[in-house]
């Protein structure tokens, strides 16, 4: 079966489903890597044609990886939300985001339908909007988790605090800490990307975070984001695991890539709820995504990245996640060449996911052999939270000094929840105001000399 | 925890004592919510370092000079220029195949390459030192001359091993450059090297620059890798169960995301 359309006298035809959704995509360097881009502005734009006018429930009868052959597909298939679709069932592409952007689709509209839509709707959906339609949906659209706090309300944004170490230094992992809290960092989680991936590294790294949240009764949760099987492996030696971390893809061949299968993530999900260490909440998972992850391990299927990325947050949100996060810039000028692409994706990410009822938050970032920089992440991090974003990450002065690339830096989120007027977790909140930190008349956190703050001795 | 009040002299202090914990730039001043004015600049001369080490061509004749009177063989893979380069990693793996057709086969146990990979600075500062550290421990090897490769990705050493017809393939490259070190170069070996050859089954040195592992040290590591190797008749997994140290492969194999390298 084919698709069509005609511009300026020009036939153009598609031979498949996911020739027309890779061919409507907004251009990128990964879908030009795998010869799936578009080969003219006015191919795309009939395919973006040709796509509007497509039925919905075509992609509830045309699986892009056979059912067969793919887990995840059986995941998106088997766990769809029939009723939760019905209001959606006569729409075709062109009108879900006619009807998204109305004043029909409330925030609880958005809600009924979330578990209805499947990651290709929302993947064509986004091809079909403009950078100011994802944003403008995707803040109208509410995600609430908690395990030690609430992450997600209207008017917040919560952040990760990434204190790596090349060496994994727990002194200077906890002086990265400390330089963060400083900054109202960290409610989102302390999460550490250790330089050795082992159970007793990621043991005494646990440890050592769980020490500093108990002494200062901080009201968040700590992470290290080892494999998940490392992590099964210290929650069954006693470790201290808050979140169970993973790096997930959206086709069964990319997670054997990473080492993962559902039952694997299933199992881990299950250990991390008996613990019961959650006081909020129980929402204990924490994944990472990112386009270009299926392609770089030759997973893909012939899918365009953005549509593939979209299917690892059917994988995510099987397992009521606390967070996830796209690492948007950081797999490479290959798969993302410049900021404006990398500020494209990010959006697209975003407002997939939160589409699909996932708490999504994003790692703004680039490599130093992207065609990008500072000035990009300023924007990014400003559309970002336009749209409502869940949670950002920052490091000290934006430099991760153990992975080598370019993130926020808290001075950065500090002055993006200036801009924005947002607001810390509120628990959080309340934590930085008992240690003098945090303005809660002005909403503003204070500039605490290191030295004089209850934090200090922190380090040791 | 008391809450005195602790005298402005110290402030600075506890910063000053804590940056030597991590190199990570923690501690720095705030203006409003941003970055003071010399912490933005340094920042940004950092950052410039890191793009200059990309998108510098690796200065060829200069590295010929360094060998001489010592030969040198000079390729280019198929990728014509570093916009391509960057967003093609397929063409940066494979040579061009006239370059190819000017290569004679021989043989040899290893043939050594200078690439430039993603830093041109480190391959012109670290690949010579390191190249004749090697010779001077290789004693009864036989040992190709020194390749010169620009627009390179690690595979392509292993078009450059089959043209040349060696057992063996060192190549050294240019790791993608950080903000705190532009010029760190890589050390990728590979047994009986072929189009197609999985990076896991070569064994890689990584941080190889004036503050990291030392030419010396490396050219010891690499001397130690490449007599197992040859004893093994393989490299990779098989060979790192075997090394003495933890840390000398990468696991080049999973899928990006996994924030790792890649060049």
């Amino acid at each position: 079966m084919g698709y069509g359309y005609t511009i300026g006298g020009e036939h153009y035809v598609f031979a498949d489903l996911k020739t027309l959704l890779a061919k409507a995509s907004p251009l990128r360097s990964g879908d030009q890597l795998a010869g799936l881009a578009a080969s003219s502005d006015a191919q795309r734009i009939a395919a973006r044609h040709a796509l509007a006018s497509l039925p919905l429930e075509t992609f509830l009868n045309t699986a892009l990886v056979p059912y067969e052959d793919d887990d995840v597909t059986r995941l998106i298939i088997d766990t769809h939300d029939k009723a939760a679709f019905a209001p959606l069932s006569s729409m075709t592409v062109g009108d879900f985001r006619n009807w998204l952007l109305s004043d029909a689709a409330t925030t609880e509209a958005l809600a009924r339908v979330a578990p209805g839509i499947t990651p290709e709707m929302a993947a064509a959906v986004s091809k079909i909007m403009r950078n100011q339609d994802l944003m403008s949906v995707a803040r109208k659209i509410t995600v609430i988790t908690r395990f030690r706090n609430t992450i997600g309300l209207p008017g917040h944004l919560s952040t990760r605090l990434q204190p790596n170490h090349p060496t994994d230094d727990l002194k200077g992992i906890a002086a990265s800490t400390l330089d963060g809290l400083l900054y109202g960092s960290g409610d989102a989680v302390i999460g550490i990307n250790p330089a050795t991936d082992s159970v007793a590294n990621g043991f005494a790294l646990l440890d050592m975070l769980d020490h500093a949240r108990q002494h200062y009764n901080i009201p968040t949760q700590t992470c290290v984001l080892t494999h998940v099987t490392n992590t099964i492996e210290i929650m069954n030696k006693g470790g201290a695991v808050d979140l169970v971390f993973q790096s997930i893809a959206g086709t069964q061949k990319a997670n054997e890539g990473f080492g993962v299968t559902l039952s694997v993530l299933q199992e881990a999900y299950d250990a991390a709820l008996s613990l019961k260490r959650g006081t909020t909440g129980q929402n204990v998972m924490y994944f990472e995504t990112g386009q270009g992850a299926a392609l770089s391990a030759g997973a893909h299927h012939g899918i365009d990245q953005q549509t593939v990325e979209t299917r690892a947050y059917a994988v995510a949100r099987a397992y009521n996640p606390l967070l996830v996060n796209t690492v948007v810039g950081f797999i490479g000028p290959e798969y993302l060449y410049d900021g404006k692409q990398i500020v494209r994706a990010g959006l697209e990410d975003h407002f997939c996911a939160k589409l699909m009822g996932v708490p999504m938050g994003c790692d703004a970032c680039y490599t130093n052999h992207a065609e990008a920089d500072q000035d990009d992440m300023d924007n990014l991090m400003v559309l970002l939270a336009a749209a409502g974003i869940t949670f950002l990450i920052g490091v000290p002065g934006a430099d991760d000094i153990m992975l080598n690339y370019q993130s926020l830096s808290f001075h950065d989120l500090l002055a993006l929840r200036n801009l924005m007027n947002l607001k810390p977790a509120p628990e959080f909140a309340a934590w930085l105001e008992q240690m003098g930190l945090y303005d809660t008349a002005t909403e503003r956190m204070l500039d605490v000399p290191a030295a004089q703050s209850q934090l200090r001795l922190m380090v040791g | 925890m008391s809450d005195e009040i602790i005298p402005h002299a110290q402030h600075a202090d506890l910063w000053h004592s804590l940056r030597h914990l991590t190199r990570a730039r923690i501690g720095l001043a705030r203006t409003g919510t941003a970055l003071k004015t010399h912490d933005v600049l340094d920042f940004q001369a950092a950052h410039a370092q890191a793009r200059d080490a990309v998108h510098t061509p690796l200065d060829v004749a200069a590295l010929q000079a360094t060998v001489a009177p010592e030969e040198c063989l000079v390729v280019h893979s198929q990728a014509p220029d570093r916009p391509t380069y960057l967003r093609r990693p397929d063409l940066g793996r494979r040579l061009d195949e006239g370059c190819a057709a000017q290569l004679t086969k021989g043989d040899w146990d290893v043939v050594f390459v200078a690439a430039d990979g993603l830093s041109s600075f480190a391959t012109q500062q670290n690949a010579v030192p390191l190249y004749k550290a090697m010779k001077d421990r290789l004693t009864g090897w036989r040992i190709a001359p020194l390749v010169i490769a620009t627009q390179g990705r690690v595979a392509l050493g292993d078009d450059i091993a089959v043209a040349l017809g060696a057992k063996m393939v060192v190549m050294m490259i240019g790791e993608r450059p950080g903000l705190s070190v532009a010029d760190s170069l890589g050390v990728y070996l590979t047994y009986n090297p072929y189009t197609g050859c999985p990076d896991s089954a070569r064994n890689c040195l990584s941080n190889i620059h004036p503050n990291g592992l030392s030419i010396s040290g490396a050219a010891t590591k690499l001397t130690w890798f490449l007599n197992e190797a040859r004893t093994l008749k393989l490299t990779g997994v098989g060979l790192k169960d075997a090394a003495p140290e933890e840390g000398v492969l990468s696991d080049s194999s999973t899928p990006l995301l996994q924030k790792d390298h890649d060049i």
